[in-house]
This record gives structure tokens, sequence and C-alpha cells, in this order.
């Protein structure tokens, strides 16, 4: 009885993978345990295991071969007495899941089960597939990128490794700590080769120890180091969230102005795929009410790399929320070492007159696939990425709404005091006069994340979601 | 000497089992007349300093928390004489004597404590929160245990730079008990940090004994899990302190890591100003004082040594007193911070 082996996930988010080598070749018998290929992401090498016992009947994708979807057959596993003559390719075994089979039309990005791939990481909105993770389309250019820099396209993941690497070699005080980032590269690869550049001296291996280490680094920063504290994701710094607001945003005022406290706390945050209400919080808010503390959460691999690089530079503690769906996302970034873009300041994503959308960080995969639905419907939405939570924009979200007179605003964390919810008020109490319909909110739903797939993607905005809300303040 | 301080560790350690409290660590060192005189004036003067500061709590100048350090002043008076240019000092919040250890000028520790902008944090920190860095003194926490972690950090950077100076993170036995403080020796044993973890074991985390809240009622013992060695001392003679200090200086500036000392060390006042004293009884505190007192020891041995007469002594608290009341009306007369101050200093 022919088996068919199947390219395998890695990890809660992966899609697809480069199958890199087998070590097995046809003919050859295998036991279950026996390694019989590598499979690679940019994120990860793994050794993938046979299963069941039998014979390598037929190779069906080639090593070296890259892009292959997860759940695709890579190999048939024949029984005893068959050859591999005999081997009738099984048929792929593509069916998704139930959940995303019976998913609404237009599907959040962040929520599609790895097993239900796409092409591209994220997983595509099923109603307005370009095959981009957002639309890029009618996207305002960076001010570097108006000017004629010199990009690349690299994914936010190398552009934040990228941006730690160049801060490193300009300035011997900064180091990386955290768990996993030395010897094991980075448990979503961020650090990766720092290691090897740096040495065991500046790149260091935490036992797994939250609080202890973050209270360390800002005592660190307090003897004038420059940490960059990677936790493993923002969930685990709920163990360390004392350090970060009593003993790093508190030491300057308490001191006085004589002792600073340059580090930066720096991890992803916010909902992964499938891995339930421990792992899947966004933390942006609660960051966001401590003064003392600048809070940053980038879309986009560009503005990741800037805004890391003046984090870093920054004599204030910083919060960098960063995001796993986002990681693995490519996009231009200049080439010039010394690139930094301003914290506190917002990018205007995409002009339009009828209303504002104000998004950030993987808000602004929802708001620029909502701003394409909604020119179908011959609405001209302006997007706003705040990009900084704290301090925040409110220039640029005030003379976005002036001029529009309706926003929304798209959050994946919960609604009740949540950043939406300081947006709305600062609209409210500066633009009252220039607005022509409530401001509304689509934010995560009020509920601690489900694991189950449709839930999950129940629980976390949509981009119909946002489509209805503009609809209903425009009245169309 | 340095080596010496962990085998001996290790064989008091091992000789003991874990229930029977080892006493204090009796070794006086060498010591002399002139120690004995700095030390007087030293502890005379954090005690004149947080009586007259009690003083001011009652009149209301003072506001909020006031921890005072009474009776615990041969700890930080013995452990500051061995500590050199460089090296950093963090504790909790009983941390007024930590900071004219450090050589902190009174005047502004007490203007702190009014909250005026003569104050170290220009009155913005307040009892619990000072810093000098000039001085090495990185604070006065107010979160119990955090100091540790902060503490470690502040070795981190100092094997960071390959410097020779170490860190002194005090806590007290209350804050032995903190989750964090154990995440921090495991690092500072792995790294191999220059640290000086001093555990001031004043026998009560606010109103809980020692023995109603610690499994292991012998703090040296706290890092035997992370190879850490440790001694207890009696921290109410300060040549004792000075002698351990100075081992486990040795010890640290060697690299080979962290060390852990017990004072044992007893508060004559309450908690805080707002403590009922229900705990223990006065008697307790009376026996205390007349048979353990840091400075009455001093104070004694000068006197037997003919090192100073009763004439000598009382200058020097004529001269501690005056430097005390200079500090009360500074701490008095200084204005309270210009209301800008409320938004400065929050971003660097």
């Amino acid at each position: 009885m022919a088996t068919n082996i199947l390219m395998p996930a890695l990890s809660p988010t992966m899609e697809q993978g480069k199958l890199a080598k087998w070590l097995k070749k046809e003919g050859d018998r295998v036991k279950s345990g026996d390694v019989i290929a590598e499979i690679e992401t940019d994120k990860a090498t793994m050794e993938v295991e046979a299963v069941d016992e039998g014979v390598l009947g037929k190779i069906l994708i080639e090593a070296g071969a890259e892009n292959v979807l997860v759940n695709t057959p890579i190999a048939v596993l024949i029984g005893e007495g068959e050859s591999a003559g005999d081997v009738q390719v099984a048929a792929p075994a593509s069916a998704p899941p139930p959940a995303a089979a019976s998913a609404a039309p237009i599907a959040a990005p962040a929520i599609m089960p790895a097993m239900a791939s796409a092409e591209h990481e994220p997983a595509m909105d099923a109603a307005s597939d370009d095959g981009r993770p957002w639309s890029w389309d009618k996207a305002q250019p960076w001010a570097w990128m108006a000017a004629g820099a010199e990009t690349s396209d690299i994914t936010m993941r190398e552009a934040l490794r990228d941006a730690m690497a160049e801060e490193m070699r300009r300035d011997e005080l900064v180091f990386v700590m955290g768990e996993e980032v030395a010897e094991y590269q980075g448990a979503y690869k961020i650090t990766q080769g720092l290691l090897q550049e740096f040495g065991e001296r500046r790149v260091i291996d935490t036992p797994i120890t939250e609080h202890g280490f973050a209270g360390l680094g800002a005592g660190a920063a307090m003897a004038g180091l420059k940490p960059v504290i990677e936790f493993m994701t923002f969930n685990f710094a709920m163990q360390a969230i004392d350090q970060i607001i009593n003993s790093s945003a508190k030491t300057l005022y308490m001191s006085g102005g004589q002792v600073k406290n340059p580090i930066v706390f720096r991890g992803p945050n916010g909902a992964a795929a499938r891995v339930a209400a421990q792992h899947s919080q966004d933390f942006t808010p609660w960051y966001s009410n401590v003064p003392g503390l600048k809070v940053v959460a980038p879309s986009n691999a560009a503005d990741a790399k800037g805004l890391l690089k003046a984090a870093i530079r920054d004599p204030n503690p910083v919060v960098f929320l960063e995001n796993e769906i986002l990681y693995g996302v490519s996009g231009p970034v200049p080439k010039n070492d010394d690139f930094v873009e301003p914290i506190g300041k917002a990018r205007l994503h995409r002009a339009g007159k009828d209303v504002t959308l104000i998004a950030w960080s993987i808000g602004m995969t929802y708001a620029s696939k909502a701003a394409a639905e909604l020119e179908k419907l011959g609405i001209d939405a302006e997007i706003l990425d705040l990009r900084t939570i704290r301090p925040m924009d409110t220039g640029a979200i005030l003379s976005s709404v002036r001029k529009t007179g309706r926003c929304v605003v798209i959050e994946e964390g919960w609604q009740q005091s949540g950043v939406g919810a300081e947006v709305v008020s600062r609209i409210v109490e500066h633009a009252f006069d220039f607005l022509d319909a409530p401001v509304l909110r689509v934010s995560g739903k009020d509920v601690p994340m489900p694991y189950a797939a449709n839930l999950e993607k129940l629980a976390l905005p949509t981009i119909a979601e946002i489509v209805q809300a503009v609809r209903a303040i425009t009245y169309r | 000497m340095a080596v010496a301080a962990k085998k001996a560790s290790q064989a008091s350690t091992n000789a003991k089992s874990a229930d029977s409290p080892r006493i204090g660590h009796k070794s006086v060192g060498s010591w002399t007349h002139q120690q004995d005189m700095a030390a007087y004036r030293e502890m005379l003067l954090i005690r004149r300093f947080e009586e007259r500061a009690g003083q001011l709590y009652g009149m209301g100048l003072i506001g909020g928390f006031c921890h005072l350090y009474i009776g615990q002043e041969a700890v930080v008076t013995g452990t500051r004489m061995m500590l050199k240019p460089g090296d950093q000092v963090i504790t909790g919040y009983r941390d007024h004597g930590h900071m004219l250890a450090c050589g902190m000028d009174p005047k502004g520790v007490m203007a702190e404590l009014t909250g005026r902008s003569g104050g170290y944090s220009r009155g913005k920190g307040g009892s619990m929160h000072m810093f000098s860095i000039e001085k090495g003194f990185f604070g006065g926490h107010g979160i119990v245990g955090a100091q540790i972690s902060l503490g470690t950090g502040l070795a981190f950077a100092n094997k960071y730079r390959g410097n020779d100076n170490l860190c002194v993170a005090s806590c007290g036995d209350g804050a032995a008990n903190q989750g964090q403080v154990y995440e921090s020796f495991n690092m500072a044993e792995l790294w191999k940090l220059p640290i000086i973890y001093v555990i001031e074991n004043n026998r009560y985390a606010m109103g809980t004994a020692v023995s109603r809240a610690s499994a292991q009622k012998d703090f040296s013992r706290r890092g035997i899990s992370f190879d850490i060695p440790g001694e207890q001392v009696d921290g109410m003679d300060v040549r004792a302190v000075k002698d351990a200090v100075e081992r486990a200086a040795q010890w640290c500036r060697g690299g080979n890591g962290p060390i852990i000392l017990e004072m044992q060390t007893y508060r004559y006042r309450g908690h805080s100003m707002s403590d009922p004293a229900k705990y223990r009884s006065k008697d307790e505190v009376q026996k205390m004082r007349d048979e353990h007192d840091p400075i009455e020891m001093v104070k004694t041995r000068l006197l037997a040594n003919k090192v100073a007469n009763e004439d000598d002594l009382k200058k020097i608290d004529a001269e501690v007193r005056a430097v005390v009341t200079e500090a009360a009306e500074f701490a008095q007369t200084s204005p309270e911070p210009d209301p800008s101050e409320l938004w400065t200093d929050v971003y660097a």
C-alpha cells in the first residue's frame, strides 16, 4: 500500500519551504524515525523523519526545489513486495481543513492555518488575492524612496537583523540578550548570524528568566550599556513587565534626570497563528499607557529597520513590538547603513479623500486590503500607518481626519482601553468639528484567543468588518 | 583569602544540617583604631540623620513611605570601607543609610525626603528613589527584589567593560524570597559576574518574622543550588562586616563570580513610619539595643582602648548633630520644585 510523504510544516506560520536535500534515495528501505530529507524555510532548517516503514518508492520533489507548499506530496513510500514501477502517484492531499474550506470569502491574513496555504506568507485574502500580503496600491513613497535611494528587497526578519548588526558595528556598547538569540540563531531567526559576527560577549543566550534578564538589562543600561533585550514573544514579557515599567520607564524621572535607560525591549507581539490565548495577545496598549517608554510597531521591512536603528540609538527605553506574521514579508529597504526612520512620526501609506483608515503593525495588512475593496465600491480611502504608538503622531492623525471627515481605526488587540480608543479620543477632542460621522473601531473581539481555526478567524478583525464600518460611516 | 571564602563556606555548609542556623561570622580581621573612629562617626551620622528624618516625618514634612535604617548602621558602614571608586551600590527602599555611607550629601538626601528642589532627584523621587552616579549609588528602588536584577546588570556592565569594579546589591530577608533574586543568582554565577549580594537579615519582612516566611532561614545558603558561596556575618559588628566584605570583594575581583553575605542585623524602628509593632515585643528590641548596638560597641571599644575619651566622642557627636541640623534646615528651606519640573525628565 503506497503512502504519500507530505511536505511538513515546521511552525504555526509556515506555508512553504525549500526541499534542501534528500538523505535517502529511491529504493532505500526506511524505518520510522529515519531522517529522509532536510527542508528549509527562511527561519529554520529541519530534518524530515519517516513516520512509516517501507521502501522509498519514488521521489516526487527533487532536492533543491524552492517554495514547496506544506502538505504537497514529496515522495511515495511503498510496502514490501511492491515495486517502484507500480507506484501511481497518489492524489495530492490538498483538501484544506474544514475551517479554511468554510471560510468567509474575505479572510483575515493572520489566521489562515498553515495547511491551507497560498503561495506566500502570510496567507492571502481569498477575495482579493494579489499574491502579496497587503496592497501597495496607490502607496505613497517614503522620502528616501522619492529621493531615489538605492534599495534591496529584504524580509522584515532580515531588516531587523541588519538593523541590530549595523548598530552593533557602529557602537561597541550595543549588545543583544535573550532566550535562544545566540547559538540557536533566534527562536524566529531574527538574530541569525549575530553570534558569528560579534561573539558570545555581545550576543548572549539567557536562561528562561524573563524577569531576571529584563532587570539585568535595565541595570546594564543604567551603567551606560545599550542592551537590546529580545523576548521570544511579548506574551512572556508579562513576567518582566515590572522591570520594563517600574525600572526602565521611571528611573530617569525618579532620579531627577540623572540615570538614563537606553534599552530596547523587542520581540513579536500579538497573534501569530493557532497558538491560542496565552501566546496571542496584543500588548500595545499596555506599554502605550506608560510615560517614559517609547512604543514602536512597524508594519514593513523598511520601517522595521529604520525604526529599530532609531530605537537602539534612542537614550530612552523603547518597547519595539514586532509581528511574527510579518517577519517573512519582503519590502524595499535602503541600502544605506545610516538609514534611520524617526520615532514618533506616522507614515501616509495611501492618499485618499473619503475616509481615513488608521492602523499600525499587522493592522496595515487589513487596512491596505480593505482600501482595495473599498475602491471597487467607489470609496477612496486614505491610510495612515502610525508606526509609533508612543509618542503618537497626533498631528498626522488630525490632518488626515480634517481632510476626510471620517475615520476607522484598525487594531488586532482588544477594544476596551485599546490604542484605538486613544486615537478616537484625540480625534474627538481636536477635530470634532471636522467629523461627518462617528469614528469607528474594528478590533479583536473581546475574548481570549481561541485555538480552533474558525473561532480564531472570528476573533480577529476582518477586511469585511472594515469595509462594513466604512460603508456605515460613508452611508454607502 | 578569597579562595578561603569559598572553601570555608563549603566546609561550614557541609558540616551543618539545613535547619541549624550557623552563627554569624565573628572574624574581625585586621582592624585599626582609626577605622573605629571613622566607623563611629559614620554610623552616628546615619543614626542621627534617621532620627531627624523620623522627627520631620512626625511633623508632616516628609510624606509617603519612610523606612529608617536605625540599628543596621554597621552593615553599610563596614561594607563601604572595602569598596573602591567605580564600584556600584544598589539597594531597596531602606536606603538612606546606604546613601550616606556612599558619601552623598546629607542635605541633598534630606531635601529629597521633604520633596524639595535641592534633593538628589529634585524632589521627584522621594525616600525610596534617590541616585548619585557620581558616588556610585544606583538607588533606591521601591519594588521588593528588583534591585537584585538591576544590580546584576550593573555587575554585567563591569564585566562587559572588562574593568575591575564590582557591584554590591543589597536586599532584605523579605526580598530574598522573590523569584527574580534567584533568576539573577543563576545568571550571575553562570557568567561569573562581579557582585556581592548582601542580604540584610533584620529578622522581619515588614511584620513577618523570618521563621514565618522562609523555609531556609540561613540566607547564606540561598545560593547553594547555583554554587554561589555564602557567609553569615555578624552585621551588628562593623569589624566583622568589613572583614567579610574584604574577602568577598577579593573573591569577586578575582573573577570568581558572585558571593552572598547574610548580614545578621536588626532594625529598631518599625518597617515604615506606620508600623503597629505588634509582631515583636518591646523587650526584644530593648535587649538588642542593650547588648548588640553597633554604635555602642564601637564607643565602648574606643573608650576601653583609650583611643578617645568621653569629651572627644561628645565633640564628634556635636559635629554630627550640626551636620544633621544643617541638612534638616536645608530640607525645609529649599524650595519646592518648580511646577515646570512636572514635565521634565520623562524622556532623555
